[in-house]
């Protein structure tokens, strides 16, 4: 069942068409990206265009007492230098488009510091230059005087009686406190009687780290001012989003705005923004009429766009002896940082419905402060919520395996949600659409090779191996597809979910389609080829995909969710219905046949019992571009559009296991073997979906051993560049084996589920179980991620999560419950 | 400001630059190569990958005035010199075939490594070519089609000598 390469299609024949949908066709996008010829936003270049540069606050957290740009101002070939103070009437603040309780603090976020700073790398001055290198030297000649305030990082101390506030015009820091119950919410019983009765209860703190969605393009943004009209390009995923919020925010018309997100270099989430410095470019180029440019430098984007993840997870469980689990309990913090972006609030609650996972809860109750410290914001990375819920859920079964001595596997299916169940109403409200735990899980189980791995740990474990070898199972599934426009406004987001495409049939034949999902990577303009090759059945080769411009793609809501395919693909083939379906009064009329007497099959239509008598939708196009003839009473164009909002999400899902060689002695960690099916409904292009499968494994491993950023107890990134954030190399990862089930979405026309996030928000936990697997046996319960060779060393000889804080009382209690005889052989410095 | 001439992608430039002026920003802002991009500030991620005078280097790594009198050859150089319709390298052609690009923004460096590599190692191993391109950071692939990609390379470039760069 792994993904096979398929024969390319034969288009252009007169033989029985070939379906597209289906085909690992090579990417349209690939030509100019391989060559070089691409417009990355840093690459242009405008008639007297100034360059930005942004001084940045060195301290977390303090006044600003003195602020002298006088030098700066005279320096060589700089044109203009402006401070918080110079622009505080007009900034307005970077939006929050999430208030997740109605009684959320939000204190607001300038995009340049006025009087305090409140992260380190805050904006408190700007430099405009006649070159970046001219703009950048005048930064080290301002002054800045700074009144140090007490620094609020850790989240629990945070929230303690007499913190001391990131904001002081809020009481306290915390900005909300959001509350699902699945008993009030009516769609479970009451969470503290399950527990009460419970005959095993499970309780678990797991720790989140803080993750920095790292992009490979840094951010840029270039904005041409041309009278009152403005143009925006950005490396962003969400030009349609940002040209309404920053119309809102500095108060220009949005028809006057224009936004395009050119070629973008991944996102991951992390363009998913309004960026204060987006905001400072048009300001900037609206005071001074010259076309402004901002690229950031990689420290820039490490330490000042939005961070990820930064939660942590209290998780209790409540099931009988038999492993039947009866209620799940979640308490979550998450580090909000210094502000609320774009949906900063929003990511854990989105999260609040994913902790059930696959299982079958009687009870559920979530709980989650959003805690503000000065630390730069997070928000949207790679599964936003989801692979933080999916981390809980499979850790905790594993952790409650443990307490009830049962293989980890057996668990899950007796709890899991059997295929014939479906649709089925989880705990949490959302109804699952489609899927087979099962028949995913026996084919990963015979891709690992699971019965071999099992007998050489079995192996290792006795001969008391230095190498010891653990296997680690994820069973998830996740919400995508954002989103149904209503759940979304019961959620209180700010905006809907629907997705908008335009088909243009143009007079030689060829089609234009336009998308409001904005791409960049994920290969929109092949697969939107694809389905639209099928349903016009026109050659793959004569459609081309327009996107990521605000003036050609005049609606849309861009691109995050894993919404592409599903909601924006929905709507370019709803989109050729409405053409196929004005081409076909134009078919009749010209025929002289009867609408109903029409056949469309492969790009034609015929006339029933008439052979011969045809035309085709190409051909009708230029027809109807002449306009010579054409029906009483119809407009003379079959170009359409459509608008698609999914009446609910869609839920990919999937069996990850990982087998994991773990060195007792140096604390190295291998992956041995890892191996996933994933079943993402309808697969478009097999080449694709692998393709973002693999790169959902890389970060979601990465986040089990590689990656944190890491403050020190001043608030100063110490993980700013790519020297110390680990992003892994080819040389860090494995090969992974990967296959998919299909269980059609029953949501939307393409039967599609989404698969941009899977293997991020999968493999975690499989990573990291696997790792415990393999040296639970040691007294070893939990490791703190990412699991470092330290962590793994100091875990496995000192017991604790070989974090900084020393082994909690339940995980004690775990440890001592698992103490197998094999412990304390190993010797080392207990 | 110092004088160089320098051939980038066979023509022959002769231009001022300060001394302390990248090669990556010399090919960028001077040359307007922009197929060659900056992904980083600490030689870390390799997207500026270019070849000085046949060798792989990371042109955030070197200064302009290093590529006096020397042949630089970027993305842009590859396939014939960079007629629209000329004829793709191997390599160029072997990251399409596998699908070892997404976004494609570390793609031109991860490209002039992988030639590199095969250059000094024409047949590698899964292994070999794993840590040949260690210094390249991809953020979306995962790798695997990239190593694929140059398996595939290594393929086709052993069985037609002289494709190479």
């Amino acid at each position: 069942m792994t993904v096979t390469e398929e024969p390319q299609a034969a288009s252009g024949t007169d033989t029985a068409p070939q379906k597209e949908i289906g085909q690992a066709r090579r990417r349209k996008e690939d030509a100019r990206l391989i060559t070089g010829r691409t417009t990355w936003t840093d690459n242009m270049v405008l008639p007297g265009m100034l360059h930005m540069a942004v001084l940045r606050s060195p301290v977390a957290h303090g006044r600003i007492t003195a602020l002298d740009v006088t030098a700066a101002k005279e320096a060589p070939n700089v044109v203009a230098v402006y401070t918080g103070r110079d622009l505080a009437e007009e900034q307005g603040s970077i939006p929050c488009a999430w208030p997740v309780t109605p009684d959320m603090v939000n204190p607001g976020h300038p995009s340049i510091a006025v009087d305090q700073v409140n992260h380190v790398g805050e904006a408190v001055a700007i430099v405009i230059g006649r070159s970046r290198s001219a703009a950048a030297d005048a930064l080290e000649l301002i002054d800045v005087d700074y009144e140090p305030l007490p620094v609020v990082l850790d989240m629990e101390e945070a929230i303690a009686e007499g913190a001391p506030l990131v904001h002081d015009s809020t009481e306290s820091n915390r900005s909300y406190h959001f509350v699902f119950d699945a008993g009030e919410a009516g769609t479970g019983s009451d969470t503290e009687q399950a527990f009460a009765d419970a005959e095993v209860v499970v309780s678990r703190r797991f720790v989140q780290q803080r993750l920095i969605p790292a992009f490979m393009e840094p951010r840029s943004v270039v904005v041409q001012p041309q009278g009152d009209n403005y143009t925006m390009w950005s490396a962003t995923q969400i030009p349609h989003i940002l040209r309404v919020m920053a119309a809102m925010v500095t108060g220009i018309p949005e028809h006057k705005l224009r936004v395009v997100a050119p070629d973008v270099g991944g996102g991951f989430g992390g363009k998913l923004q309004v960026n204060p410095e987006e905001i400072l470019a048009l300001l900037v180029a609206r005071r001074l009429g010259k076309p402004i440019k901002w690229t950031e430098t990689r420290s820039e984007s490490l330490m000042t766009a939005h961070h990820g993840r930064d939660q942590i997870q209290y998780v209790d469980v409540a099931a009988d002896r038999e492993g039947n689990v009866k209620g799940l309990r979640v308490r979550l913090l998450a580090d909000m940082g210094a502000y609320l972006r774009l949906i900063t609030p929003g990511v854990p609650a989105l999260g609040a419905f994913m902790f059930p996972g696959i299982y079958k809860f009687g009870a559920y109750r979530f709980e989650c402060d959003g805690i503000f410290t000065n630390k730069v914001p997070t928000d949207a990375y790679r599964g936003a919520g989801r692979p933080e819920a999916t981390f809980a859920v499979e850790r905790i079964m594993d952790e409650l395996a443990v307490e009830l001595g049962m293989d980890p596997l057996e668990l899950r299916r007796k709890n899991w949600i059997n295929a014939d169940e479906f649709p089925f109403t989880t705990v949490a409200g959302l109804a699952y659409d489609s899927g087979d735990y099962e028949t995913a899980t026996q084919e990963a189980l015979r891709l690992l090779g699971y019965d071999e791995l099992r007998e050489e740990q079995r192996r290792r474990r006795e001969s008391n191996d230095p190498v010891q070898l653990g296997i680690g199972f994820s069973t998830f599934t996740e919400m995508c597809g954002l989103a149904p426009s209503r759940v979304l406004g019961s959620l209180s987001f700010g905006a809907g979910g629907w997705e908008h495409a335009s088909i243009r049939m143009l007079p030689t034949g060829k089609v234009e389609v336009v998308t409001g999902s904005t791409p960049h990577g994920q290969g929109h303009e092949t697969a939107w080829s694809q389905l639209v090759a099928d349903s016009l059945g026109v050659p793959f080769e004569d459609v081309e995909v327009l996107h990521g411009d605000t003036a050609i793609a005049s609606r849309g809501l861009d691109t995050y969710g894993s919404r592409s395919l599903v909601v924006g693909g929905s709507a370019v083939v709803k989109a050729a219905d409405k053409v196929i379906a004005k081409a076909r009064k134009i078919a009749a009329h010209l025929l002289e046949a009867s609408e109903d007497d029409l056949e469309f099959s492969g790009g034609k239509f015929s006339v029933r019992g008439t052979p011969g008598a045809s035309l085709g939708i190409q051909e009708i196009a230029l027809a109807i571009f002449a306009a010579h003839d054409y029906p009483e009473g119809i407009e003379p164009s079959i170009d359409a559009e459509a608008t698609f909002d999914p009446e609910n999400f869609s839920f990919p899902h999937g069996t990850h296991i990982c087998a994991m060689e773990v060195d007792t002695e140096t604390g190295f960690v291998k992956i041995r073997k890892y191996a996933c099916v994933d079943d993402v409904g309808t697969i478009v292009n097999p080449l694709i979906v692998e393709g973002q499968v693999h790169g959902g494994l890389a970060q979601g491993i990465a986040q089990a051993l590689y990656e944190e950023a890491v403050y020190d107890a001043d608030g100063n990134l110490t993980t700013g560049t790519f020297v110390d954030y680990l992003l892994p190399s080819a040389a860090d990862l494995p090969h992974f084996d990967t296959g998919n089930t299909v269980h059609e979405a029953p949501g939307n026309p393409i039967g599609a589920k989404g698969v941009g996030e899977a293997g991020c928000i999968a493999s975690t936990p499989a990573v990291v179980n696997a790792a415990l697997d393999a040296v639970r046996h040691l007294g070893v319960a939990d490791i703190r991620m990412p699991l470092t060779p330290e962590r793994v060393w100091r875990a496995v000889h000192a017991g604790g999560d070989g974090g900084d804080r020393a082994p909690d009382r339940t995980n004690a209690q775990a440890v001592d419950s698992a103490q197998a005889p094999a412990a304390g052989s190993q010797g080392g410095v207990q | 400001m110092t004088s160089i001439n320098v051939r980038v992608d066979g023509a022959s430039y002769s231009d001022d630059v300060e001394p302390r002026t990248l090669l990556v920003h010399y090919l960028r802002e001077q040359l307007g190569k922009v197929g060659t991009v900056v992904g980083c500030d600490t030689s870390n991620c390799g997207a500026c990958t270019v070849h000085l005078d046949g060798q792989a280097v990371k042109s955030c790594t070197v200064l302009a005035v290093q590529a006096d009198g020397r042949e630089v050859t970027t993305i842009e150089g590859l396939a014939g010199g960079g007629a629209p319709d000329a004829a793709l390298h191997p390599v160029q052609k072997a990251f399409h075939e596998m699908h070892g690009l997404q976004c494609g923004f570390c793609t031109p460096g991860m490209i002039m490594a992988s030639i590199d590599l095969l250059n000094e190692n024409p047949s590698p191993s899964e292994t070999e070519i794993r840590e040949g391109i260690e210094g390249n950071l991809c953020r979306c692939t995962g790798y695997q089609n990239i190593v694929r990609a140059v398996q595939q390379a290594a393929g086709e470039l052993s069985g037609s000598a002289g494709g190479q760069a």
